[in-house]
């Protein structure tokens, strides 16, 4: 991407693949925790990938079980795409 | 709630599709509709026979030559079918070897050759496709075991060990997986008659309950119906197409 994304952008595709994944939309916040919305070890491998997709930024496996919260998720994508 | 169909532009991709009962696959699968990608190692002849079979059926087909057996074989693989044909929404596990001794006698490299084609292979294959299947909400992986390895058979310690550890991936990568609309199996066929098997003394055939080898086309039967929409509710299982063999 030309410019690095925003947080809101981010946290657009974040909760929008999370509804996806089935977890209730209106328990969606910054911090909930991912665990508390159902949101499993297939769930973030999914999430891994769209965020790659979308703003070209690679999560490793570590990086991954680092995100406990929405919160944790946004703001890694948002520093790893600056 | 109904699984979602197969995807658009989709295609399947069959592992040592040259001969025998990977070639029988390609041609069940491309008479099912799927374009297919017939992967071979060494026996481009074979390939190509296989190929314009399809072809001449009105099927589509391209031939890839890999050695799956490589450590980075089955991604290259994987990218060459995708630029070429697009996303694979069927994976058939079908290469494999043998290099038969005792147990007491078998060299470390028939060992490592024989897990390496038909355990880690398979292994690697599906790995490079499930993330874009269970994106994709549709996916088939279809791994060829076969009735060595549940049962003992004298002289294959190594090809035992290589289908059984096929069967128990096949189990829990299917789990893994199952609510994405993917689903994993594997199809362990008996006796088959096929280049492979030309060395086998006929008297056993008179061992199987059907008292006969069975065919290639036989097992791709099998592989093209887990492959189907109709399967979507089979995952982890493994299909015996044996002839009452293991019964």
């Amino acid at each position: 991407m030309a410019e690095a994304p925003t947080s809101e952008q981010i946290e657009k595709v974040i909760t929008e693949s999370l509804v996806t994944f089935g977890a209730d939309p209106d328990a969606i916040s910054r911090d909930a925790a991912l665990e508390e919305l159902d949101v499993d070890s297939l769930d973030l491998a999914e999430l891994s990938q769209v965020i790659e997709e979308q703003f070209g930024v690679e999560l490793s496996a570590s990086d991954v079980a680092e995100i406990k919260t929405v919160g944790d998720a946004i703001d890694l994508v948002a520093e790893r795409a600056k | 709630m109904s699984e979602p169909a197969r995807p658009d532009g989709a295609c399947a991709l069959v592992t040592g599709a040259s001969r025998g009962i990977g070639a029988a696959i390609a041609r069940a699968l491309a008479a099912d509709g799927w374009p297919v990608a017939v992967n071979y190692r060494s026996d481009a002849a074979g390939a190509a026979a296989t190929a314009a079979a399809i072809e001449s059926a009105g099927g589509r087909a391209v031939i890839f030559q890999a050695d799956v057996a490589e450590p980075q074989g089955p991604a290259r693989l994987v990218d060459a079918v995708h630029a070429e044909l697009g996303q694979i929404s069927v994976l058939v596990n079908n290469a494999g070897v043998r290099a038969d001794g005792l147990a007491l006698s078998l060299s470390d490299d028939d060992w490592q050759r024989v897990l390496d084609t038909n355990l880690h292979a398979t292994y690697r294959l599906t790995r490079a496709v499930l993330r874009e299947m269970i994106r994709a909400r549709f996916g088939r992986v279809i791994n060829i075991a076969s009735v060595v390895g549940p049962r003992a058979n004298a002289g294959q310690a190594n090809y035992a060990a290589s289908k059984a550890a096929v069967i128990g991936f096949t189990k829990t990568a299917a789990v893994e997986v199952a609510r994405r609309g993917v689903t994993i199996n594997a199809v362990a066929p008996g006796l088959i008659a096929t280049d492979m098997t030309e060395d086998i003394p006929t008297v056993l055939a008179e061992r199987v309950p059907a008292q006969r080898a069975g065919t290639p086309e036989e097992v791709a039967a099998a592989v093209a119906f887990l492959a189907s929409e109709r399967a979507s509710y089979i995952t982890g299982s493994t299909l015996y197409v044996d002839g009452g063999l293991s019964a």
